[in-house]
């Protein structure tokens, strides 16, 4: 048992620093919560420090076959709590100038992180939809949490009422898998599902609902309906946060089930696997061109990316697993800059989330616009940008297993979403500006989110640091 | 025998009145009627000897979850119309859905692998083995894990709730009595010097 506890140490702490935070918030008068932002800033890198100190380097199991910590977990986990880390100093920010601050926050945050690092690390399926619930049911409460707007109540109603529909098909499709193999343990069902006397029929029953689960919590056409709606009616500083870190639970959450837990049956994923994906990058890539909300737009551009996520996915193999984290991770670094931006234009209440909000951004702020350049270069896929190379991997794994003609299309819908990503940077250095008004920004802001445009930059010149990560990652 | 016609009673019941629960107009008759099929489903979890299940069952969603459900409904006034709104526009592709899915599970069930002989016939078992033991015990030692998980989940709802639901300022007009007693004029009242208006005849009223 004491090596148990040890194992799952980091989420332990996780759990007693978040209540930690949670009391410290109740007492402290500060109009700022300087000192609860600050603490849940500490608690995020004691945990990183702590999952890399008790790094594992070899797989190690715990709680009866439910908990796993292997390379992946814990690389996973220290990039979950860096990039929370910045959404919060993003968020910070954002809460202070749009005057709801609020301490519950910072705390429902931290229970997300918990929830995700129990995703990573989920060894079955009963651990798997456990995290998923404490992740969603943080989710929902931050999305609500700004209780004036209109737009973010409509965006929470939809995203719980969606999210639950969600759960219950990934619960009925858990409970058919667990009535044929008689387990919840990923191992043992992958075992069980070997031996011939189940039922493949049934089996792939239930896959279908597992599978729709997943594709909802990630946002994948066509069970994307909430992912504009919750993206535009939910606080940026939300948004942020939905649409980074727990992507890469949704991933850890998609490998754990489909690879560690099913992939006797990789050739019937694999098909239903190419279908979402070609659906979600016809629909996120052609639906994003008719938008005028910044927001609405990188919702769309989340549901493409998804679709080209599952790509790596289809190839089924180690190294298609590694180029879809690669993209994955690389997404998450676009998409936090290009949120980030947003929250840096907005001011006093208002957000500054249209399109024409961008106009003439070069001669307002040069260098901003630059940075908004390199994420949205990047995210279309331009070399020698991150994005760029995200986009090629997967295609390189994809053609390597012998789905030419889905690389033909992939490649053919990521040509349509250039456009408009390319119109953002025409309207930010060939328009001019509707307002002078200078960017105010904290230091902080202002660096973080600047190494965050030149690592877009310079993780595109050498891809091969992130490349051997992932590979690293998978291979453990 | 006797057990059989006890499960089918229950088991046409609990059809009979979940399907109900839909289909009522009134939000009231669909929440009593959510009632009856909680305890139809109780007296078959009892079948299956599970009573702690089924006690549960009765205390937890009869006793405390849907009593408060309709408090709410009665409470909140919902209205009717808008309610139904829609219905008759939505009904053929719910009724696609629902058959397709009946369909898709009917397959799937009355397949030789979910036969009832593949699976062993309940042994009945005495009067001194404790269900709520044995459920204790798996709890806290096999599935200790995902049971700690769950009180997280609750300590996230409880925090939840209470952020969204509670507002400290304005909306909160209660009086505290030790500033009323110690109050003084100076803290209310203030005296403005001003001039005197000239010309009032000009100004329009």
């Amino acid at each position: 048992m004491n090596v148990d506890l040890i194992i799952i140490l980091p989420e332990i702490i996780l759990l007693a620093l978040a209540c930690l935070v949670l009391m410290v918030d109740a007492f402290s008068k500060d109009p700022l919560h300087l000192l609860t932002y600050w603490t849940t800033q500490a608690s995020l890198l004691v945990v990183m420090a702590l999952v890399l100190f008790y790094f594992p380097y070899k797989a190690q199991v715990a709680f009866n076959g439910s908990f796993v910590s292997d390379y992946m977990s814990a690389i996973l986990k220290v990039l979950m709590c860096g990039i929370t880390s910045v959404v919060f100093l993003y968020s910070y920010e954002y809460l202070k100038e749009h005057k709801f601050l609020k301490g519950e926050y910072f705390v429902l945050g931290l229970f997300a992180v918990l929830g995700m690092m129990i995703m990573t690390s989920a060894y079955s399926l009963l651990s798997v939809y456990l995290g998923l619930e404490l992740l969603s049911l943080s989710l929902y409460a931050m999305v609500a949490m700004q209780r004036e707007s209109k737009a973010a109540s409509e965006a929470a109603m939809k995203y719980f009422v969606l999210g639950a529909i969600a759960s219950g098909m990934l619960l009925y499709g858990i409970s058919i898998i667990y009535g044929l193999t008689g387990s919840l343990d990923l191992l043992t069902i992958s075992e069980r599902i070997n031996v011939d006397n189940v039922s493949h029929m049934h089996l792939i029953y239930g896959m279908i609902f597992l599978i729709v689960g997943i594709a909802f919590k990630l946002g994948a056409a066509p069970f994307h309906m909430w992912v504009p709606d919750v993206y535009q009616g939910a606080p940026t500083s939300v948004t942020l946060f939905i649409s980074t870190a727990p992507k890469l639970a949704a991933f850890a959450m998609a490998m754990r089930v489909l690879v560690d837990g099913l992939m006797p049956l990789v050739s019937d994923w694999q098909s239903i696997l190419i279908i979402l994906a070609v659906l979600s990058m016809a629909t996120g890539n052609i639906i994003a061109i008719a938008q005028t909300n910044m927001k609405r737009m990188l919702a769309y551009s989340t549901i493409a990316h998804i679709g080209f996520f599952f790509l790596g996915f289809i190839a089924g193999t180690a190294s298609g697993f590694s180029a879809s984290m690669f993209y994955i991770i690389s997404y998450e670094l676009m998409t936090m800059g290009a949120f980030g931006m947003i929250i840096l234009l907005g001011r006093n209440g208002l957000e500054a989330d249209m399109l024409f909000d961008f106009k003439g951004l070069s001669q307002r702020s040069p260098w901003f616009a630059f940075v908004m350049l390199c994420i949205m270069f990047s995210m279309a896929g331009v070399p020698p940008f991150l994005g760029f190379w995200s986009k090629w991997f997967v295609l390189q794994e994809l053609v390597a297993s012998g789905f030419v003609e889905i690389a033909v299309i992939a490649v053919l819908f990521s040509i349509i979403g250039v456009y408009y990503y390319l119109r953002i940077i025409k309207l930010m250095y060939f328009d001019e500006p509707d307002s002078m008004t200078t960017i105010k920004t904290s230091k902080k802001m202002h660096f973080v989110l600047s190494i965050n445009g030149i690592l877009i930059l310079v993780l595109g010149l050498a891809p091969n640091i992130l490349m051997s990560l992932c590979l690293m990652a998978l291979a453990g | 025998m006797i057990e059989q016609i006890v499960f089918y009673f229950f088991g046409g019941v609990l059809l009979l009145s979940a399907s109900m629960v839909v289909i009522m107009r009134n939000p009231i008759h669909s929440a009593l009627l959510l009632v009856l099929s909680f305890f139809a489903s109780a007296a078959i979890w009892l079948l299956l000897q599970a009573e702690f299940l089924a006690i549960t069952l009765v205390l937890v969603y009869v006793g405390a979850v849907m009593v408060l459900f309709l408090f709410v409904v009665m409470m909140l006034d919902i209205n009717l119309v808008t309610v139904r709104e829609g219905f008759t526009r939505f009904l053929p592709v719910g009724i696609t859905v629902a058959v397709l899915m009946v369909a898709a599970m009917g397959l799937v069930v009355s397949s030789d692998y979910f036969m009832s002989d593949t699976y062993m016939v309940i042994k009945s078992i005495g009067p001194d083995y404790s269900n709520t033991k044995e459920l204790g015990l798996i709890l806290y030692t096999q599935y200790l894990y995902q049971f700690e998980i769950a009180g997280a989940i609750l300590l996230v709802a409880i925090i939840a709730a209470i952020s969204l639901s509670m507002s400290k300022s304005k909306v909160n007009k209660s009086i505290s009595s030790e500033e009323q007693v110690i109050v003084k004029k100076t803290d209310r009242l203030r005296v403005i010097e001003m001039k005197a208006e000239s010309n009032i005849q000009s100004k329009k009223i």
